[in-house]
């Protein structure tokens, strides 16, 4: 059907398709600015972002965990096996605790919540919206942005951080176990070599600078996909694939943008 | 689910953030809130200090009693400055106490060893120590040692 096109309705097209981004991403930011700023009830906001809290985070913890372990066995594994041609085995944890506080762990803990509590909370919202939930929220005078994006966009903030620090955590664990329980590294070098070089500004500070820059990101994307989703089955499917795909790009793309700014070197 | 079992989770979690958090800050980057209490301050003019780092080891004996605070360049004389906090345990280090920059393993890290001397007169804090022994060079060694042999071939 494309092909039957004229060249001025193709141009007219590509114009539309450009216009239709910059006002969802309009729609985004304005979706974003009522439901964040506001001041909230603390006596009904606070049970509301336990609970997303608990959907969000807690139940992410299972992935991030087992995720965080194997990651950092494989590192040990493999960084072992290139350090001991040079006889430095005994940088393995430097290595590890710099990949892991500096990349790994904010961007692997990103892709891992886009993908379990960011399109969870798509197809939540984009469901309520495809029942009228949210439409008969506005009816009884209940502000769905306060209730329903609000609490959800504010956990995940909260909850990414943490993620992101335990499967660091977990991940250095795993490097250990690997590396000087199983191949023999010294456990004192193990330590000493990382505390030596990991600075705690520097690397676990910027680290966790990143993961609440992917966090705002992640869960602004998820929550704006479902409130903009198309209310029909087809629509909330599509909208949690667009959730998945968008966020893991934008993490990739500003993680480059974040490394450039924050370790010029020096 | 009931709201105490949902609290109780949720508690739970943001504590293990904290301890993840902790565990960072404390056992891999090494951060300690000041310098241990008691320690003292000294400082040693070194020729070449290239690849030593700020809160590199300092022993004694391989012993491990303090650590490196600052390291920077002397504006007048151009001799690179190390500062170290050594620990306050450590007493009598005398004023013809040697300092060397050494390697543990091959390329493994950078450390200060401290070898005491002899003197009656104890180094007090602040104290420069003069007497010391530059960071190894790997390619001064090679250059020395090609050098050495290029030498011996054209005498025979």
């Amino acid at each position: 059907m494309a092909e039957q096109r004229t060249p001025g309705a193709r141009v007219a097209g590509l114009g539309a398709d450009a216009l239709a981004i910059v006002e969802a991403v309009g729609r985004a930011g304005i979706m974003l600015f009522h439901s964040v700023a506001t001041v909230p009830n603390l006596r009904t906001a606070l049970p509301l972002l336990a609970r997303q809290i608990y959907a969000i985070g807690v139940l992410s913890l299972v992935i991030i965990i087992v995720a965080g372990l194997f990651i950092g066995m494989v590192l040990g594994l493999q960084l072992y096996r290139v350090l001991v041609d040079f006889g430095s085995e005994a940088a393995l944890g430097q290595l590890i605790a710099l990949t892991l506080n500096r990349e790994l762990g904010p961007v692997v803990t990103a892709l891992l919540f886009a993908g379990r509590a960011g399109s969870a909370v798509t197809a939540e919202i984009g469901l309520m919206k495809s029942t009228e939930q949210l439409s008969s929220m506005e009816m009884i005078g209940v502000d769905p942005l306060r209730r329903i994006v609000a609490p959800r966009f504010w956990a995940g903030v909260i909850a990414m951080p943490l993620l992101a620090m335990i499967f660091s955590s977990v991940a250095i664990l795993g490097g250990w176990l690997v590396g000087v329980e199983w191949l023999g590294v010294y456990d004192g070098s193990y330590w000493s070599a990382m505390q030596n070089s990991v600075e705690f500004g520097e690397d676990i500070g910027n680290g966790i600078i990143k993961s609440l820059v992917f966090a705002a990101v992640c869960i602004w994307i998820a929550v704006f996909q479902g409130y903009d989703a198309e209310p029909t089955s087809e629509g909330i499917s599509r909208a949690t694939t667009r959730t998945v795909v968008y966020s893991s790009l934008a993490v990739l793309g500003l993680d480059f943008l974040l490394t450039a700014v924050m370790f010029k070197g020096f | 689910m009931k709201t105490r079992t949902l609290e109780l989770a949720v508690g739970a979690f943001l504590i293990a953030g904290f301890l993840a958090f902790a565990f960072l800050a404390i056992k891999v980057s090494g951060l300690s809130f000041a310098a241990p209490e008691g320690s003292y301050l000294v400082n040693a003019r070194f020729e070449n200090v290239s690849g030593l780092t700020v809160r590199a080891k300092v022993t004694i004996g391989g012993v491990l009693v303090g650590r490196v605070t600052g390291i920077r360049l002397d504006p007048e004389t151009h001799a690179a400055m190390v500062e170290m906090a050594i620990d306050g345990s450590v007493k009598g280090l005398t004023t013809d106490t040697t300092a060397a920059i050494l390697t543990s393993g091959l390329l493994g890290e950078k450390y200060i060893g401290l070898e005491p001397g002899a003197e009656d007169t104890e180094l007090q804090p602040g104290d420069i120590i003069r007497d010391t022994q530059s960071a190894l060079v790997l390619e001064n060694l090679i250059g020395k040692f090609l050098s050495n042999q290029l030498n011996k071939s054209t005498e025979e």
